[in-house]
């Protein structure tokens, strides 16, 4: 029982963290309908802007990770203004291979500058625990979890009760009928962009703390949000969330009784088990659990 | 006053859809297809350098593959990011149709036997990732990378695992041996031999391609590409179509992966990556979206630049070679950060690609020295 536990508690840790990448996708997604593949590439490059800004630049991590967090931002936002403004009302396929081509150029772009080798992330974090019963919580998770929890009730405020908020729900909802009510949508998309970066920022820091160490291979976790976003539907904030905690606890419980159940499926079975569920679930439901059905006409 | 109708047109005039749908539009059209022949079969008894022969056949193989990216993505508008799955599909399958030790099949058997267990896992997955559309059927595809990549890495038995599996195919057909051709009294060598297997294919593929895609089937998947729901309302049965066009799509990828295991008498599952995708990506937008010269000419332009870039790099500023060189770059990181840039930068300025560039330049000069 301790194990299964343990192994939910890891769970949700991820899943926390694969629920602020998703959120990532989702926000951009509503405001512009563009699926954002260089996440990654934001979100390692806001975890090695915090790193500088820490072991560079001498800041304290707290300040440190904030100075990121706005850093990412920025470059959400001019990301959009530069490259993504251009491609306003081109197909899909285009919108979707420009950000891949934007995430190759940031991988390749991180590794130039900082290289290859796993670097320390300065955190105060560290390897340390805390004991609840049988249960190991690692204070890096502890405080991920902490973290997610904090931004995303943040988020569910911002987009409630501030004024921007509203008019991004508008943006989303009726792009034309806010335009008609003085709503501007290039404001809106760039703050969308921002928006999305710092969450990115933001999970690539809890990603790279403590033992994990940062290295350029961390991008690769946008990839498995993906399934995260998708199952809870691509345009639903809370399936975000929920589709995060749901594949990250997936994704420990296999790498948990990997030997006992999984033995037939081969090594690291765990790697690929979030896009198995992601399957799994498109084929009862195509447009995700709270994803809103694509209306067609002609 | 009287039309009288004039026996002799000019090259460029049309007169019906039939002549509009020609394979080959004028008597120009035709001499340059002669002289693309000709280059063909010559190039060999003159290039002899292996470097810029392997370039030359990876080129093929990348064509090939693109023909059948293109084909889902360009005329039918279903992204697929995995691509690399298929080839990956085609070179195991090779290895184990083709070699000595294991089922020993002729060339053109282990060949078509390849393709046709592409087309079979293509018609399988097909309609199941076609009910998802755009974006959905994206991230689908790309599941697909990771979980053939899984397959690969662990099917030992079959793949090798992690290390690889040696490719021994025999390349002969009616006597003429592509490993090690004799002809007309001269020897050719691996490379050169291979060159002929490969783009003979490219042109066969080629022509396959532009056959399906002139004629009724062609105009339905252009038809599910513009507007599924008005396709369907015309008349196309569209989840027919969809699959299809998948099933050939993985049935041509999996023909360039049995040709690139062929090729490099080797394989291993680190070859078939997302990077392996994106590059089929970058070829067809390089080339042109939504045509059959476009694919075959960003796979020349693209399908060799990784070999290229790997040569030159030396003389690249800023480029490590070795682990000791002081470069900011890696040869591996320039390779992915070029194929990025090239696919942002034609998307953004050129979305039509470089088979555009071509046709505006041939309709500049169809008319030279009038301006119209």
């Amino acid at each position: 029982m301790s194990e299964f536990l343990q192994l939910c508690f890891n769970g949700t840790a991820l899943g926390a963290r694969y629920a602020l990448v998703a959120l990532g996708f989702v926000i951009i997604y509503r405001a512009t309908g563009v699926i954002n593949f260089a996440q990654g590439g934001l979100l390692a490059l806001g975890a090695y802007l915090a790193y500088a800004l820490n072991d560079t630049a001498a800041l304290p991590f707290a300040l440190a990770v904030i100075g990121a967090v706005i850093a990412s931002g920025l470059i959400g936002a001019a990301t959009e203004r530069v490259v993504l403004r251009k491609m306003v009302g081109q197909p899909v396929f285009a919108v979707v291979m420009v950000t891949i081509g934007m995430l190759f150029i940031l991988e390749q772009t991180i590794t130039s500058i900082w290289g290859f080798e796993a670097l320390n992330l300065g955190d105060p974090w560290g390897v340390q625990i805390v004991r609840a019963g049988d249960v190991v919580l690692a204070q890096r998770d502890l405080w991920t979890i902490g973290i997610a929890g904090a931004v995303l009730a943040a988020f569910f405020a911002f987009f409630r009760f501030s004024k921007l908020g509203v008019a991004m729900r508008a943006t989303a909802f009726d792009q034309e009928a806010a335009l008609a009510q003085g709503i501007s949508a290039r404001r809106v998309f760039a703050v969308s962009w921002g928006i999305s970066g710092a969450l990115a920022c933001l999970a690539g820091v809890t990603l790279a703390a403590g033992p994990a160490a940062l290295s350029p291979g961390i991008g690769a976790v946008a990839l498995i949000a993906f399934p995260a976003m998708i199952v809870g539907g691509l345009d639903s904030p809370v399936g975000a969330v929920l589709g995060g905690l749901i594949i990250g606890i997936t994704q420990a419980l296999t790498t948990g009784y990997q030997e006992d159940l999984f033995g037939w499926a081969g090594a690291n079975f765990a790697a690929v088990m979030p896009y198995v569920v992601m399957v799994l679930i498109l084929l009862v439901r195509p447009y995700g659990l709270f994803g809103t059905r694509e209306v067609r006409r002609i | 006053m009287s039309f009288r109708r004039t026996p002799r047109v000019h090259g460029l005039m049309t007169r019906s859809y039939a002549d509009d749908l020609r394979l080959f539009g004028s008597g120009k059209a035709k001499l340059g297809l002669l002289a693309l022949v000709l280059a063909y079969l010559g190039l060999p008894f003159f290039l002899t350098s292996d470097f810029w022969l392997s370039v030359l056949d990876y080129a093929g193989i990348a064509a090939i593959g693109a023909l059948g990216l293109n084909l889902l993505t360009g005329y039918t508008g279903q992204v697929s990011l995995g691509h690399a799955f298929f080839i990956g599909l085609g070179a195991y399958a090779a290895a184990q149709l083709g070699g000595p030790d294991a089922l020993n099949l002729p060339l053109p058997l282990w060949l078509l036997g390849a393709a046709v267990f592409g087309v079979l896992v293509g018609a399988l997955i097909g309609p199941f990732a076609l009910r998802l559309r755009g974006n959905y059927l994206a991230i689908v595809t790309l599941g697909l990378i990771f979980l053939g990549e899984h397959l690969f890495r662990n099917l030992k038995e079959v793949t090798g695992g992690n290390s690889g599996t040696n490719v021994d195919t025999t390349a002969t057909l009616g006597g003429l041996d592509f490993k090690d051709l004799a002809l007309l009294g001269e020897n050719f060598s691996f490379n050169q031999g291979y060159f002929w297997l490969i783009w003979g294919l490219v042109g066969l593929v080629a022509l396959l391609v532009k056959n399906l895609v002139r004629t009724r089937p062609g105009r339905a998947l252009q038809a599910v590409r513009d507007r599924d729901v008005a396709a369907e309302v015309v008349g196309v049965q569209l989840g027919r179509y969809k699959v299809g066009a998948f099933a050939v799509s993985s049935g041509l990828a999996a023909l360039a992966g049995a040709l690139l295991g062929s090729y490099q008498q080797f394989v291993s599952p680190d070859e078939f990556s997302l990077f392996l995708s994106i590059q089929y990506i970058a070829i067809i937008i390089v080339g042109g979206v939504g045509t059959v010269f476009g694919s075959i000419v960003g796979a020349l332009v693209l399908g060799g630049l990784p070999g290229l870039i790997d040569k030159y790099s030396a003389s690249i500023p800023g480029v490590s070679t070795g682990s000791g060189d002081s470069g900011f770059i890696s040869v591996f990181s320039l390779n992915q950060a070029i194929f990025g840039l090239l696919i942002v930068l034609f998307l953004v300025f050129e979305p039509r690609g470089l088979a555009a560039v071509w046709l505006r330049v041939k309709a500049y000069f169809k008319a030279w020295p009038f301006s119209y």
